[in-house]
């Protein structure tokens, strides 16, 4: 590696190349130019429906391109309380944390298990995790659902926890095993030597070095609880217990014609995530693209 | 623990050996206790009424209360059902464009990320968005931008309602879905590129390798596990798509939208014949089982290298 860094500075004090040197540099133009217009198509309509939430209806007809000539905030407390927002976020945050939690705990349990004790049947365990994790979820929703009638527990923001836990551990173990691969056998053997117990080991070796995994898990689980959908509007049909994108998706119904309410209420549900995004989102992406396979 | 092992540790620990028996098969139990909360839920949750799912694709069966076993009715109804014929092309439709547009996009986004020197993690953030943005709110937000009277059409002058008609709601759809899935395989693909091995590009370039020769030869060779399982994983997804048809069109305007998972869903929770529902699954199962398969196949002869 040195000796082209060299290389290079030495070329670079030679007469020759140094017009070669800023035309490279101007080269880059279309591609920031290119990559510019990438971006504004990626947030460009993010952007907009910002835009639309301080319109009125009449200002989007128009002109529903354009940016707001006046802050008017109605549309929010319109929104907020017509959607029963306030309620349907407290449901999406009992979401959030009992997946994040309760899969931390599973998964951890597992991937501490799979990585550090020699299991026999190992191999065929981590296997059916990554056809679990691939299954359409088409194969087992109607059998799941008569079940979950038959328990009670649809309508039911546990139930509806329970199979976030089902669906999202076996990722969850499969990212926190190839974290738990790279702590070093020794550790594990001194606690072991020390007299402690596998549970013991588990909480103050494993634990305290996994806490970065965790962290990844619990985020994108989090996220995936927070925007989920389909196991939302399949299992929950009571409006009391909605979570937020279901609830979101009625009002949006209800509202159809109405854009500026419903750009209002959409960004109840994106500005958390994306603060949180944009502050953490060097786990964010670790996590998420590790778990391809959802 | 106190102190690292000491240098004959591993000795000490030997103990005779019937203890050592002992001590795994201790261990192997505590391992699999670590393991049970997992393997439970899965088995009641997935697995369980996965199998369950084989049985009622077999009976008559309304969703809830007794199934009647009717043998292969339920295949031979799918097999010479239009509908099915129908949402099949869509999948080949859908397959295609969910394949090639956020891939070119993506590995445009990646390669022109890999070349410049400054703002690499602006754009990468810039990019990723809408893949973080609930399936919900990205809907919602181009049911407005595609509306025929407050949308981008509408600015231009152009009266089209490409959600409202057969002839282009599974491709305004399907644009949707591209638009939010680009961006991600972006950052893979970027990750991906900075792991290739800058001499090689070296190498290109004094035999006079131009920056698309370099793309072709270097940049993609380089890329190539991830490509495979991006192409894999894009087999698999666009045969579970579903969020953004369900919000967006319900499979309509008269079917116009339909795929096999949302024509399941509608058989399942509004016909009430999840018994025919349960066939469709578990097609769609057998055919993603197969893909899996040939990735699998294709890996052990050494494919991925």
């Amino acid at each position: 590696m040195s000796s082209t860094v060299i290389e290079r500075r030495g070329s670079a004090l030679r007469p020759g190349t140094a017009p070669r040197r800023r035309r490279r540099r101007n080269l880059h133009f279309p591609a920031y130019l290119v990559l510019t217009v990438l971006a504004l198509f990626a947030i460009g309509p993010a952007v907009l429906m910002v835009f639309n939430a301080f319109k009125s209806n009449a200002q989007i007809g128009a002109s529903p391109l354009a940016p707001p000539t006046s802050l008017s905030w109605s549309n929010f407390s319109i929104a907020w309380q017509q959607g029963d927002f306030g309620a349907t976020m407290r449901n999406s945050a009992i979401l959030v944390v009992g997946s994040a939690a309760g899969t931390c705990v599973i998964a951890g349990l597992a991937a501490y298990a799979l990585s550090h004790l020699d299991l026999p049947g190992r191999g065929g365990v981590i296997t059916y995790l990554f056809l679990a994790s691939s299954m359409p979820v088409q194969l087992f929703v109607v059998p799941l659902f008569s079940l979950w009638t038959d328990l009670g527990l649809t309508d039911n923001l546990f139930g509806l926890i329970v199979i976030y836990w089902a669906t999202d551990a076996p990722f969850a173990t499969l990212l926190l095993r190839s974290f738990l691969l790279k702590v070093p056998k020794e550790y594990v053997e001194a606690g072991r030597l020390d007299g402690a117990s596998e549970v013991q080991i588990a909480r103050r070796v494993m634990l305290p070095l996994a806490w970065p995994g965790l962290m990844t898990v619990a985020l994108v689980v989090g996220l995936w609880a927070w925007n989920e959908f389909f196991w939302a509007i399949t299992f929950i049909h009571d409006p009391a217990k909605r979570p937020i994108s279901t609830s979101f998706m009625a009002f949006q119904d209800e509202n159809s014609t109405n854009w500026g309410l419903s750009s209002a209420a959409a960004l109840f549900m994106l500005v958390p995530i994306l603060i949180l995004f944009l502050v953490l989102q060097r786990r964010f992406v670790a996590g998420l693209t590790s778990g391809g396979l959802k | 623990m106190t102190a690292a092992p000491a240098p004959g540790g591993t000795a000490l620990a030997a103990p005779p050996r019937s203890g050592a028996r002992r001590l795994r098969l201790r261990r192997g139990l505590i391992g699999w206790a670590f393991l049970a909360p997992l393997l439970v839920l899965n088995v009641i949750v997935v697995l369980g009424p996965s199998l369950a799912t084989v049985w009622y694709s077999f009976t008559d069966w309304s969703g809830i209360g007794p199934a009647k076993f009717v043998g292969g009715a339920n295949y031979v109804r799918a097999v010479t059902d239009p509908a099915v014929r129908e949402a099949l092309l869509h999948n080949a439709i859908w397959f295609v464009l969910f394949l090639f547009v956020p891939m070119a996009l993506g590995l445009l986004g990646a390669h022109l990320i890999n070349q410049v020197t400054r703002f690499r993690m602006l754009y990468r953030t810039l990019f990723f968005i809408p893949y973080v943005t609930a399936s919900v709110i990205n809907a919602a937000i181009w049911k407005m931008l595609l509306s025929p009277d407050s949308g981008i059409g509408h600015t231009l002058g152009i009266d089209q309602a490409w959600l409202g008609d057969p002839k282009t709601s599974l491709y305004a759809v399907n644009f949707v879905v591209d638009w939010h899935w680009w961006g991600f395989l972006a950052v893979i693909f970027f990750a991906a590129m900075q792991g290739v091995d800058v001499q090689l590009y070296e190498a290109a370039r004094l035999d006079g390798a131009g920056r698309w020769r370099q793309f072709l030869s270097v940049t993609l060779p380089g890329i190539r596990p991830t490509m495979i399982f991006v192409v894999l994983m894009t087999i698999i997804w666009s045969l579970k798509a579903f969020d953004y048809i369900f919000i967006m069109t319900h499979g309509g305007p008269a079917n116009s939208s339909d795929v096999v998972s949302t024509l399941m869903y509608d058989q399942a929770f509004n016909q009430y014949s999840a018994g025919y529902a349960a066939a469709l699954g578990l097609s769609m199962t057998v055919i993603v089982g197969l893909v899996l398969a040939v990735y699998q196949f294709l890996r052990r002869k050494g494919w991925e290298e």
